[in-house]
């Protein structure tokens, strides 16, 4: 038997042995089918789903990436000292080594204008402008002591992403598929959803591959249109055209493979078969007309304005997907680099973002998924507590400036510990007093939700074993249950 | 710096009295005793014979005096002040030493004070055996290290099957480990084998049947020659080295904008593989053409490649910072091309596995400290004449344009430069200023700060041009608060874009030129923390490194291509290597260190590597000598007990069937198709591709599809944006330009799958293939099948592929009997004298070949 033969055969033994475990197994499969799902990718190929390191806690994983910086003054992190202060400058002694990208450390403060209250059984202190995100309280753990190592935003975003400020390394995403494969069989492991008036300062680095093989890179979703990358067949390829095409493909792949004995064309054939299940699993999972009305309703998803819409979708995606088995969801939005008119826009970006987030979590929870999926929401620094005033005869133009020594972030769901508070920061936001967690310890703790150890998750590249974490990294045990 | 010279001379020549008739007899030899204990049983682990961290070594008066790579630990004569004292007693847990065990005890460290403010006199008796200087004595040093050994016998009595000293070293091999090598491959493979190979391109029909006629006995080498001496040669191996220049035609980071003069570099490589200029030659042109004694442009262009790697021109990136990563990339990346070394290891501490300390690192980090970037006119032939014919009436024109009695953009751009001055002098007093200059122009405009300096008259007429533009495009809050000034100034930008479009202007090209500046080591890798000074130079353990008169980067690259040097050769040849099998003889093409794999056949390596040396380091001949061996014109088919045996053919007893790259997968569709555009060099192009695809970045969309021949340019000219690169390229493991890459995946994946069936480019190609089928084959079925397949994979149908293509017509045309629409969208534009169903069916037919795993594949 030549290898092609062995691994043709590995695949179609695969699939008897799906549907020949019991009658359970073949009404699920049934089930799936329906839904557009079924079982394991290509046998013996990359995306084969690979065990843990550990039993995991959380089997999926949703980042709520808010890009450009979220203002933990107006959201999280509570500070009256701002408003007493305001106007004058930060003492000398707090601001010493600090250095920004726009604006000078003598800058003055600016009070922030957001009034906070408690929510929850746990009584979480947050900001008005989320409601709804307020109403999950006890289900979030908020952490009010991040900090990274850039204040700029690329480098910022990389060494969220990929552990290191330099283009180039494998991102969290790629890292997970490579560690633990993908469960679905018709669509990606890795899925990317965006959402806001424009693009990433990291663009494709948040989730490209860097030296890992180019399998493991995220796939980017879009709501409009093709929602995967040609997937669509072009004007004149009817599904059966493209089927009747894919059966010529096939059989002269085979032909060919069994003269050349060679098993990447057994693998060849597996994926062009991927592709065409893709094409059917891909529209049907975007099609969210079949999403009851209470649904519809708690997302926001009929909601007039079409950013509030566009972000409502996504988490309705993100859900499906989750459902569907792809293992990480990374949603991107865009805008929240407040240097400018921060009263304005701050308000304007919760309304925006305030239900859907809290739906999904309900939603999630109300189907018993909220324990096995990870949800992360976050930005790649936190913003000052002094002002950046780009028209300094115009005090309502007023906006904060990147902060990476002090921010917030939280998270909820598989392996969390909820309604908790953990991390404290001085009284104007600047400095942490209490639990500092470094980027590359959130990476270490948010795999290990997932089963895997940062530091054996490893991948040997320019002669040295290359990990997220770096040669840092502290699984948090404090954020876990 | 003189002055501690004289200090360690002075003590040198004390420390080495010690041990003999003692200089420190005077001196209570209790206190020296004890701070001998400390320092042994503390110290000197780390900081020792066997190992010394961070460039220290306290095992001996000079070590201790001299200090690591941040500085002297010792001030003699006062405790208090010395580096070693202060680190004993840090309360940072990551600086106190010993680092990771319990601190000293505070009457240790009052020993060890109290001793140097005595002057440090050092205990009698030697501290600790220390039997080797170095950890690596010359005698047993690792392999690649070694001089290049090239094997004076060749395995004895040669047999018929081997046609070079290659084959014997590879049979002999297989014939230790008991395989057989394969058959020759069918003329048909090899010629679409070596063409892909050498042109990155599918024989013509043409080229197919002549060969295959040719029944010379070199008709094979006869083959190979012409393939070298084709243009097309240049395109195909520029790629390879574009991989390791990581190159790209964007800056990389967030704002990711585009090098509009990138290419230029991109043409002199092509240009001088075509030309076959040695290898050394090109090194030494890339890395110091710039130094060369009357250098000439294209040897400035040259040095391009250092120029190729990202550059962060975020808002607020400090410019330190951005010079560091870059300094280091080049670095790096030198490291890894000529040398196979990975040298980045050594950036933050001493090289874990290699000899290489991290002072040496940023000895060679400091040949590359010296440069600067700069832009220059890089005319190619038939520019310059019409330029100089209509330069000074385009100088009258612009002068006039901008100074035109109403506005005078010199008297308003003067006073724009004054404040940008003002605000970077005052950082925080003129806000507005600010966020122009540290938003945009001190990041984008590279030394702006010493261009506004200069003034206009202190600039060339391309700076002040440059200066004019970023006035044009940041005019600033004075500008923007008189509403009647600036629509006036948008409109006059209009009208001068225009003006500079309208007349001729000279390519030109990023390079790079020397520039005086003092290296430290950075300590722990990080800039901001500046060690001892370093000078440029090599590491002791490799071949020395010449002192001359020349300046330093061209003697650093005179030494990579020296004869002496055992790396540059071995890592040059194994490349080509990989390039024609697979793999390398060396598996890690980027590690040749101590934890990189050992060549799988050392004679072999060496032979090439000192072959290449021998011809004049001609890549062209090397190429010749690898493509023309038996080991080479093997079958490539996997029989099923060579893959039991070498499922990874490291034996080579066959040839291994690869999966082309990406550019060259887009190249052959559309040289099947008939469409491929045949000019060398030039511009990038846009291919059309879906608007979102750029829409996921910073800088948002402006890819507007390029249009006539340039949509069917080859793959090596598709503009590579770093943010957003072509999808086709990232679908089939182009890599990402962020560093240098010398081997590239092959992965597999159902992405390629809708790619190659789905995306408009190579449905059209299958749209092209079709006609140029109906129009040039007969009419028979079989003989345009026959036409595709020779196109397609340069061989004929089998009897089976007949039959299996007859039962897909009879089915597709029952499908196109149902779908009218279908035939009219895939006949759409191909002609009216053509069927629209014999265009649709045949369109399918080709799209179908165009995707089968045979297609992409070099056999």
């Amino acid at each position: 038997m030549t290898p092609f033969q062995l691994r043709e055969l590995q695949g179609r033994r695969d699939f008897l042995q799906n549907c020949a475990s019991g009658i359970g197994v073949m009404a699920l499969a049934d089930l799936l089918t329906l839904d557009g799902l079924t079982a394991a990718p290509t046998p013996g190929g990359p995306l084969q789903p690979a065990a843990p390191h550990f039993a995991p806690k959380a089997k999926n994983f949703i980042f709520m990436f808010m890009e450009g910086g979220p203002s933990q003054y107006e959201l999280f992190d509570h500070k009256p000292a701002l408003d007493q202060y305001h106007g004058s400058p930060l003492p000398k002694s707090q601001t010493e080594g600090l250095e920004f990208a726009f604006i000078q450390p003598s800058a003055s403060i600016l009070a922030s204008s957001v009034p906070f209250r408690r929510y929850g059984q746990c009584g979480m202190e947050l900001s008005e402008l989320i409601p709804h995100i307020g109403s999950c309280a006890d289900d979030i753990c908020l952490v009010r002591s991040m900090h990274t190592d850039s204040f700029n935003h690329h480098p910022g975003q990389l060494l969220l992403f990929t552990g290191t400020i330099q283009m180039g390394r494998p991102s969290l995403g790629a890292w997970i598929s490579y560690g633990l494969g993908s469960e679905s069989r018709n669509l990606p492991g890795f899925v990317v959803l965006t959402s806001g008036p424009g693009g990433t300062s990291g663009g494709s680095t948040n989730f490209a591959s860097g030296f890992l093989p180019s399998h493991y890179q995220g796939t980017v979703f879009r709501q409009s249109g093709d929602p995967i990358l040609y997937l669509g067949n072009p004007p004149g390829v009817s599904r059966s055209t493209q089927r009747a095409s894919l059966d010529l493909i096939r059989d002269l792949n085979r032909q060919h493979g069994e003269s050349t004995g060679d098993a990447e064309i057994a693998s060849r054939i597996s994926n062009y078969e991927l592709a065409f299940r893709m094409q059917t699993a891909a529209p049907e999972l975007t099609d969210l007309s079949t999403e009851p009305a209470g649904i519809r309703e708690l997302y926001g998803l009929d909601r007039t304005d079409k950013a509030e819409r566009q972000f409502a979708a996504n988490c309705v995606l993100a859900r499906r997907m989750v459902e569907r088995g792809v293992r990480f969801v990374l949603m991107m939005d865009h805008g929240w680099d407040d240097h400018t008119e921060i009263n304005k826009k701050i308000p304007k970006r919760t309304r925006k973002i305030d239900r859907p987030t809290a739906a999904l979590l309900k939603d999630l929870k109300q189907r018993g998924l909220l324990e096995e999926t990870l949800v992360v929401w976050g930005g790649e620094f936190g913003r000052t507590p002094m002002v950046e005033l780009r028209r300094p005869e115009d005090a309502s133009y007023a906006g904060r400036d990147h902060q990476p020594s002090a921010y917030s972030l939280w998270m909820a769901g598989g392996g969390i510990q909820g309604g908790q508070v953990v991390g404290r920061t001085d009284d104007f936001g600047i400095r942490i007093e209490e639990d500092p967690i470094h980027v590359h310890d959130l990476q270490a703790t948010l795999l290990h939700c997932l089963g895997l150890d940062h530091t054996r998750l490893t991948y040997r590249y320019m002669g040295r074993e290359f990990r997220l974490t770096d040669v840092a990294g502290r699984v948090m045990e404090k954020l876990l249950v | 710096m003189t002055c501690k010279y004289r200090v360690l001379i002075v003590f040198g020549l004390l420390g080495a009295g010690f041990g003999m008739a003692s200089p420190s007899a005077a001196v209570p030899d209790q206190l020296a005793q004890e701070v001998r204990s400390l320092l042994e049983n503390h110290c000197v682990q780390c900081h020792g014979p066997s190992q010394q961290l961070n460039g220290l070594r306290l095992d001996s008066r000079e070590g201790a005096i001299e200090g690591g790579y941040s500085g002297p630990s010792l001030v003699l004569g006062d405790g208090g002040a010395s580096a070693l004292i202060r680190r004993l007693t840090s309360d940072d847990p990551t600086a106190r030493m010993p680092l990771a065990a319990p601190p000293l005890h505070p009457d240790q460290i009052k020993v060890l004070t109290r001793w140097i403010d005595q002057g440090a006199p050092w205990p009698r008796g030697t501290m600790v055996r220390s039997d080797s200087d170095s950890v690596f004595p010359k005698q047993d040093r690792h392999w690649s290290f070694r001089p290049i050994d090239r094997p004076r016998t060749l395995p004895e009595s040669p047999k018929p099957w081997d046609r070079s000293p290659i084959d014997s070293l590879i049979r002999n091999r297989l014939e230790q480990e008991g395989v057989a090598p394969s058959p020759m491959a069918p003329k048909e493979t090899l010629i679409r084998r070596v063409s892909l190979d050498l042109t990155g391109l599918l024989p013509s029909v043409e080229e197919v049947e002549a060969f295959l006629a040719d029944e010379r006995p070199d008709a094979y080498e006869r083959l190979v020659d012409r393939l070298l001496a084709s243009p097309r040669y240049g395109e195909k191996w520029a790629r390879h080295w574009l991989d390791l220049a990581r190159y790209a035609d964007s800056d990389g980071y967030e704002k990711d904008l585009l090098r509009p003069h990138a290419w230029r570099w991109r043409q002199w490589v092509i240009q001088a593989l075509n030309r076959d200029l040695s290898f050394d030659e090109f090194t030494i042109e890339q890395l110091a053409g710039d130094l060369l004694p009357e250098a000439s442009v294209e040897q400035r262009v040259a040095t391009g490649f250092l120029r190729s790697g990202l550059k962060n021109r975020e808002a607020g990136v400090p410019r330190g910072q951005v010079r560091f990563e870059e300094t280091v990339d080049q670095t790096n990346t030198m490291g890894t091309v000529w040398l196979g070394l990975t040298l980045g290891c050594a950036q933050c501490h001493d090289h874990k596995y290699d000899p290489l300390s991290q002072k040496e690192y940023y000895q060679f980090l400091a040949f590359f400290n010296q440069t600067q970037a700069r832009e220059m006119d890089a005319p190619l032939p038939g520019e310059m004449e019409p330029y100089l014919e209509e330069f000074p009436r385009y100088r009258q024109q612009r002068k006039e344009l901008l100074d035109n009695g109403e506005i005078s953009i010199p008297r308003l751009q003067a006073r724009w430069e004054t404040m940008l001055l003002e605000a970077a002098e005052h950082p925080g007093k003129h806000l507005d200023w600010d966020d122009i200059l540290r938003g945009a122009i001190l990041n984008e405009l590279d030394r702006a700060l010493e261009l506004f300096r200069s003034g206009p008259a202190g600039r060339t007429w391309r700076e002040n041009d440059r200066v004019t533009h970023y006035f044009f495009k940041y005019t600033g809050p004075e500008i923007a608060r008189d509403e009647a000034l600036s629509e006036k100034l948008k409109d006059l930008k209009g009208k001068l874009a225009e003006l500079e479009t309208s007349f001729p202007d000279v390519t030109r090209a990023y390079v790079i030129q020397d520039m005086r500046a003092a290296t430290h080591i950075a300590l722990r890798g990080d800039y901001r923390a500046p060690g001892v000074q370093v000078q440029p130079g090599t590491p002791a353990w490799l071949p020395s490194f010449h002192n001359g008169m020349e300046p330093p980067r061209l003697r650093l690259a005179r030494w990579l291509v020296d004869e002496d040097n055992p790396l540059t050769a071995r890592v040059a040849a194994n490349r080509f290597w990989q390039e024609l099998f697979g793999s390398g003889l060396v598996r890690t093409p980027e590690d040749y260190g101590i934890q990189g794999s050992k060549p799988s056949h050392p004679a072999l390596l060496d032979w090439l590597g000192s072959e290449f040396m021998r011809q004049e380091w001609s890549r062209k001949q090397m190429l010749r000598r690898l493509v023309t061996s038996a080991t080479y014109r093997q079958a490539s088919r996997v029989e099923r007990n060579s893959e039991e045996m070498d499922p990874e053919n490291v034996l080579l007893a066959r040839q291994s069937r690869l999966r082309l790259s990406a550019e060259l997968i887009r190249d052959a569709a559309l040289s099947a198709a008939g469409v491929l555009d045949s000019r060398v060099g030039g511009k990038s192009v846009r291919p059309p591709q879906p608007d979102w695809v750029s829409e996921i970045t910073y800088g948002k969309s402006d890819w507007e599809s390029s249009s006539g021949a340039d949509r069917f340019r080859r793959g090596l000219y598709v503009l590579f944006k770093r943010s957003a690169p072509y999808p086709q390229m990232v679908n089939f493991d182009a890599p990402d330009a962020s560093a240098t890459v010398c081997r590239r995946d092959r992965s597999n994946t159902a992405l390629q799958a809708l790619n190659l069936l789905n995306d408009p480019v190579f449905l059209e190609a299958a749209r092209f293939l079709a006609v140029r089928t109906l129009r040039e084959a007969p009419p028979r079925w079989e003989d345009r099948l026959h036409l595709i397949y020779h196109l397609c994979l340069s061989r004929e149908p089998g009897p089976a592929e007949l039959r299996r293509f007859r039962r897909f017509f009879e089915r597709q045309r029952a499908i196109f009997q149902e779908e009218p629409e279908s035939v009219k969208d895939l006949a759409a534009g191909s002609g009216s004298d053509l069927d629209s169903l014999q265009v649709a069916l045949w369109t399918t037919a080709a799209r179908a070949v165009l995707n089968l795993d045979e297609f992409i594949t070099r056999e």
